[in-house]
């Protein structure tokens, strides 16, 4: 066992068993329902601000993109525009296509498409899957929009329409998918997540790097995925009471609904809490250092256009005239012109 | 029959299995052959860096002062302000390990620590241990572990394997550049005093004397007069290389190993009848310097300050000069610190002017701010516009293939420009597979100041990659030759090839270009610039 | 020579556990990318190393000239010189497939024919064995040989070349000088 992804499961047991125990048993609905989703949104929001300033602070001294392609150069070599940007413009390019496309994980697995050998290989799927996470992820927040809006705007109404379109129906006493539309997105979610976590438990390469702060994230994406696929489907939660909360929270005037909700939904909450809470201190920053990366987001025209150091202080030089001085008379005796005869 | 161990008892201390520990709990086992000797303190002086001191590696005591991890502490937090690459480096990586198998280093030697992603958590373990809220109240939990002599001497054998080639972060989904990590772990590594003699003392040559094997002028002069004498033999023709020339067109700075270790020596001798040709042809006044007769930079590899320093040179020496611009010879980290570095550093170049060829009138715009022109940018507009009398022919003996280094291609993009030359010098051309050349090139294994002698094992370990692919070439389409642009290359690949591919050599691209050249009055040629039988001349 | 044709017909399962084994030597997180990155070039240690196994256990069976076996062997052995191994570990790989086969054959070993057979392979795998260390020797005689000739290239050369060496003087002309200062860069030599 390995203790890295134990520690990581058991913390995130031990929230779900906070979260239910904490409104089932002892019925603390204004602490879950009200007081931490506030202190988890402010701490979201100042300890991204401080993250992002924090690397603002720092100082960006040279100009170091990674070169993944022929540079601008003379007139007739065919530059790569995106890889070896030279524009600012080329450089928004290439940035979009690196958050939205994850180009440089990409690379992997062309390689792969080039040799014909796109058969089942985890490595491979990296990318595919990490696509599919980011965005079914995205999805599902765009989706929960609709809870904290009315009327709900006619994009968010789109998002869920698109996202539903994939319906089947299942009625039975016990089961009843599809009739309230069934999400792709909550699906690939789950799928995606779990496929991470995997590749992260049963490579040993992976697992070798991974740290607990890399299973943490996973098992509680996990957790709230599930429980919302839960709620939604089998212990039907009350959404119009859902959304009551949400809305009392969004405009300041938070109270309890008076009819309950179910314990699920608490938990629910409280995992999402936890993950916005988390964010800041944890590698999931990197959904703002990626806009920051010195290597992706400068041109690479260093030597048409200067940059300049802010820091740039005057070192310790050896002068020509200083070597002149040492060596000028074997200089003479070899031919050599001096400044001084 | 008892007193004798059995045959499984026998062999037990043959250990076939590797230890299972988490990498925290595997000790570093700093071993012969993979390791860079300490620097001589005498070197480390002369620059004015930091504790110089004699110590080795080996040894239990690595004679560090009091105070050391408090410099390293400080020393740290400088340049997490100074650096945001350093900063978001340590903070974002989320260990995917698209960058695992990438390193030339870990498909080399096999050693998980060379993981690129493993060797950064080696220093992001201590970042968030020193610096991080989860690190200081979770402790190992969160990944982090305290600064102790244990980890530090882990850190520096294995930032000590990595040259800095950067083709992990083309694969890295945030372009995380191990590149950077390391050269921060090394600068680190300066303020206590560890330096590798490798580095240190080409260092302080090149900073006293103007290159790095501490040659004085006059000797330097003396080497480039014993080309002329070859050339001579060769060609018939005396050429005039011009040393310090004020009021020359172009200075031309080269790395100063192609002055001094075969093969680079014929690459020169290249650079002297191309100059030659053109001064004669189209009268373009080309100058040497003793003073700045080193492009390559290992201040680079120690610190951005001793680049700083080093590079100064090439400014200084071009205004004392007084000439319009600067031409560079082929050299790889000479031409990262040129192209990413120099303009930041000792700019503005105001006093130059814009590199313009006077022969074909070409403005290169892409080093308009710099105003340093690489030599296969130069060489490349020279042949296009039909300005180079060329027999390729000459080179009909050879069949050969490039390596893109690892500087020109991911710290610049010069990747067409040296192929465009080749393939109008010579008949034969093959690339290596797509995965080992361009931006996915493989690494000599020996760049960033690990060439030395004594960690041959860990060159040819990290050279297996490289190797592999010239040997693939090499049978399939009979590769004899193989082309670089870089100086540590034409010194490090000769031996990755003796080891790996016998019977592939190792060639700069401006000596094909020399093969090539027909020189207006030239006798005719039987050797190449080897001394090799051309084509057709073989018995003669 | 029935143990061969048994060997013969169940190559591949037997050349895979040879491999599995081999690369076993590597610390884990190696070995499973050493056994999964398929691409060539990406992965030279594992597709040499898979290779060479293979050609080895058809030289096994079928046999071979020692120019065929050391071209087979040969790159095995000069990545594992190099490799964090002790001469012992480096080549005592060869030897597993003795046990691969005794385990995989168990019940047709009890069979004093293919016994027979089975010590006669094995007195072969031990042949093979030697070979290895032989190459082994030879491998880290060529690491110190190119270490002393790089030495010899960068600064007795340039002495040389910088007039500070007198030698005694011989009749070749400059222009004739080797390119490389021989090199016994060949271990099959």
């Amino acid at each position: 066992m390995n203790v890295k992804y134990m520690y990581s499961l058991l913390a995130v047991i031990v929230l779900f068993l906070l979260a239910y125990l904490g409104v089932e048993a002892a019925g603390l609905r204004m602490l879950f329902g009200i007081v931490i989703p506030y202190v988890a949104v402010g701490v979201f929001l100042l300890g991204v601000i401080y993250r992002v300033m924090g690397w603002a602070r720092s100082a960006v001294p040279f100009q170091i993109p990674s070169t993944c392609g022929q540079q601008k150069s003379l007139p007739w070599i065919k530059p790569n525009k995106i890889d070896n940007p030279f524009t600012p413009g080329a450089v928004v390019v290439r940035m979009f296509l690196e958050v939205c496309c994850f180009r440089s994980l990409f690379r992997n697995t062309r390689n792969a498409i080039k040799e014909g050998k796109l058969i089942f290989e985890w490595e491979i799927w990296l990318w595919v899957a990490a696509l599919a996470f980011h965005y079914a992820f995205l999805t599902v927040i765009i989706r929960h929009m609709r809870l904290f809006t009315n009327p709900v705007p006619v994009c968010i109404q789109m998002v869920e329409k698109l996202d539903s379109f994939f319906r089947f129906e299942i009625l039975t006493n016990t089961m009843q998918v599809g009739l309230p539309g069934f999400y792709l997105s909550g699906l690939i979610l789950l799928a995606a997540v779990t496929f991470l976590l995997l590749r992260r438990m049963m490579i040993p390469q992976v697992r070798y790097i991974s740290q607990a702060a890399d299973y943490f994230p996973l098992f509680l994406i996990f957790g709230i995925a599930f429980t919302g696929i839960l709620m939604r489907y089998f212990t039907k939660v009350d959404i119009v009471a859902a959304k009551e909360l949400a809305m009392g929270l969004v405009s300041f005037h938070p109270a309890i609904p008076a009819r309950a909700i179910g314990g699920v939904f608490y938990v629910h909450l409280f995992f999402v809490c936890t993950l916005l809470a988390y964010f800041p201190f944890s590698k999931l920053m990197h959904m703002g250092g990626i806009f920051l990366s010195p290597t992706r987001n400068l041109p690479g025209n260093s030597r048409a256009v200067r940059h300049v150091n802010p820091w740039n202080y005057p070192v310790e030089v050896h002068t020509y005239e200083e070597y002149e001085e040492e060596f000028r008379e074997k200089m003479i005796e070899a031919g050599l012109p001096v400044e001084k005869e | 029959m008892s007193d004798f161990p059995k045959p499984d008892q026998l062999l037990s201390n043959i250990d076939r299995t590797p230890p299972r520990t988490d990498w925290m709990d595997t000790p570093v086992n700093i071993r012969k052959g993979m390791y860079c000797y300490a620097a001589n303190p005498k070197s480390v002086e002369y620059t004015h860096l930091p504790f110089p001191h004699q110590w080795n590696p080996t040894d239990e005591d690595w004679h560090l002062p009091e105070n050391w991890k408090e410099i390293l502490h400080e020393g740290f937090k400088v340049r997490l302000e100074r650096f945001r690459s350093f900063k978001i480096f340590m903070d974002i990586c989320v260990r995917c390990g698209a960058c695992a198998d990438k390193c030339h280093f870990f498909i080399g030697t096999g050693d998980p620590k060379n993981m690129p992603v493993l060797r950064a958590e080696l220093l992001r373990s201590v970042y968030r241990n020193d610096f991080t809220l989860a690190g200081k109240l979770l402790g190992r939990v969160a990944g982090a572990r305290p600064m102790t002599m244990d980890v530090l001497k882990e850190l520096w054998y294995y930032f000590f394997q990595c040259t800095e080639c950067r083709r992990c972060s083309v694969f890295c989904p945030y372009g995380i550049d191990t590149a950077e990590i390391t050269m921060m772990a090394r600068e680190l590594f300066n303020l206590i005093g560890l330096n590798i003699d490798w580095i240190a003392t080409p260092v302080a040559n090149c900073y006293r004397t103007g290159n790095h094997l501490g040659i004085q002028p006059h000797a330097f002069k003396d080497m480039l007069d014993f080309f002329v004498d070859d050339l001579e033999e060769i060609t018939g023709i005396r050429v005039e290389p011009n040393f310090n020339k004020k009021g020359a067109d172009i200075l031309f700075i080269t790395p100063s190993g192609d002055v001094f270790a075969d093969p680079g020596t014929y690459t020169c001798m290249g650079y002297l009848l191309l100059f030659h040709y053109l001064k004669e042809v189209y009268g373009l006044d080309v100058t040497w310097s003793t003073y700045a007769s080193e492009g390559g930079n290992f201040g680079s590899f120690t610190s951005h300050e001793m680049m700083k320093r080093l590079n100064s040179k090439m400014y200084a020496e071009a205004k004392r000069l007084g000439v319009k611009w600067i031409l560079g010879g082929e050299c790889g980290h000479m031409w990262r610190v040129i192209n990413q570095y120099m303009g930041t550093m000792n700019g503005p170049a105001d006093f130059l002017e814009d590199p313009v060829s006077p022969i074909t009138g070409t403005l290169f715009e892409n080093a308009r701010s710099t105003k340093m022109v690489h030599i296969s940018e130069f060489t490349a507009d020279l042949i296009k516009h039909g300005k180079l009398n060329l027999d390729p022919s000459r080179n009909d003996n050879l069949i050969l293939t490039f390596h893109d280094s690892c500087n020109p291609s991911r710290g610049m993009g010069m990747l067409d420009e040296p192929r465009y030359v080749i393939q109008n010098v010579a008949n034969h051309f093959y690339e290596m597979p797509p995965n080992t050349i361009r931006e996915q090139t493989f690494c000599c294994g020996s760049g960033s100041g690990l060439n030395a002698g004594e960690d041959m094992e860990l060159r040819m370990a990290g050279g297996l990659p490289r190797a592999n692919a010239v040997k693939y070439v090499h049978e399939k389409h009979g590769v004899n030759m193989l082309a670089t642009i870089c100086a540590i290359d034409r010194a490090a690949l000769p031996t990755l090839m003796d080891y790996w591919v016998p019977g592939v050599g190792v060639t700069g691209v401006t000596e094909m270009v020399a093969n090539a050249l027909i020189l207006p009055g030239e006798g005719e040629r039987t050797t190449n610039l080897r001394g090799e039988p051309l084509p057709g001349m073989e018995d003669e | 020579m029935q143990l061969n044709k048994l060997l013969s017909q169940r190559k591949a399962d037997m050349v895979k556990r040879w491999f599995d084994e081999v690369v076993k030597t590597y610390p884990g997180e190696t070995a499973q990318f050493l056994k999964r990155q398929k691409n060539q070039f990406a992965n030279p240690v594992g597709s040499t190393t898979q290779n060479g196994l293979e050609a080895l256990f058809d030289v096994l069976i079928q046999g071979g000239d020692s120019e065929a076996v050391n071209s087979f062997l040969d790159p095995i052995i000069r990545i594992r010189a190099l490799q964090n191994f002790t001469p012992s570990q480096a080549t005592s790989f060869i030897l597993f497939l003795k046990n691969i086969v005794k385990e995989s054959f168990r019940k047709e070993i009890a069979d004093p024919q293919v016994m027979e057979e089975y010590l006669e392979f094995t007195s072969r795998v031990d042949d093979l064995c030697l070979t290895a260390f032989d190459i082994y020797a030879k491998c880290r005689e060529t690491l110190y040989q190119i270490q002393s000739n790089e030495m010899r290239n960068r600064t007795f050369r340039a002495f040389e070349r910088a007039g500070l060496v007198k030698d005694i003087p011989d009749e070749e002309s400059p222009c004739l000088r080797p390119v490389k200062p021989p090199v016994s860069g060949d271990c099959n030599t």
